[in-house]
């Protein structure tokens, strides 16, 4: 019995990248993505804790340039995953499943937390300031 | 050179017959995670410039320490189980592997003990 040569699962490079791949790979980098991020959070509630002096300097960090850079990422790769979760979570109660309703549960995650992003750099930046 | 037959190689390699578990506790932290995350954010987008004593009272209400350690728990257990799938999917090497599951087990244990710490703390007003 030969263990080489024989035939492989197709390979991702010979894949024609469509909207469904790219979905489900960006759905576990931005759950990386999120999971560093709550280094910021622990941070940040360390810092309320520590006392004023600790929460300024918190606050100033998560303010400069690429703090508020960073919130945005994190922001929609928030949203993103939350809406995609949840479109994984109808497909694991058998729901969704047709060819049409991939797309259009697909494109309708970009839709909606592109949207809720810009919505809270909106409200954020209006409601107090910047971020 | 093995002189293992692969038959004898492969066999015990299947199922461990445990994934259902790992499976089933990702979508319940994913619901749970639906209200504790958008309940945190918002509030996060409400307060992010507020000053220290604003932030101080709003995480010392009982009801905001809670659902807090609620969510740091529940979060970082969806993270680990998430972060532990993207391991064991593209780390190859054996023992790289399982260093990099331990490892990442112990921060998110050490992160969730560490914001729980200070959100009660907060509570209690330490």
């Amino acid at each position: 019995m030969s263990t080489d040569n024989r035939p492989l699962s197709p390979h991702i490079g010979i894949y024609r990248w469509q909207i469904t791949m790219v979905m489900s790979i960006l759905h576990r980098l931005t759950g990386v993505w999120l999971s560093i991020g709550t280094l910021a959070l622990i941070y940040w509630l360390i810092a309320v804790a520590a006392g004023p002096d600790t929460y300024a300097a918190a606050q100033s960090l998560f303010g400069s340039w690429i703090g508020q850079i960073l919130m945005w990422t994190w922001a929609f790769s928030f949203f993103y995953h939350l809406c995609n979760g949840i479109r994984h979570l109808f497909w694991d109660a058998g729901q969704g499943f047709e060819i049409r309703t991939f797309y259009i549960s697909g494109y309708s995650v970009w839709v909606i937390s592109a949207a809720l992003t810009v919505f809270a750099i909106l409200f954020v930046y209006m409601h107090g300031g910047h971020p | 050179m093995s002189f293992r037959t692969p038959l004898g190689r492969a066999r015990g390699l299947g199922s461990s017959r445990q994934g259902t578990g790992h499976w089933l506790a990702q979508r319940v932290t994913a619901i749970a995670l639906i209200p504790l995350s958008l309940w945190f954010v918002i509030s996060v987008m409400i307060h992010l410039r507020a000053d220290y004593v604003t932030a101080l009272i709003w995480l010392h209400s009982p009801v905001v320490s809670v659902l807090s350690v609620l969510l740091l728990a529940t979060a970082f257990y969806h993270a680990y189980l998430g972060l532990q799938m993207v391991i064991e999917d593209y780390v190859h090497d054996e023992w790289l592997k399982l260093s990099a599951l331990v490892l990442i087990k112990f921060i998110c244990i050490l992160l969730a003990a560490a914001g729980i710490f200070a959100v009660l703390r907060i509570a209690f007003g330490g």
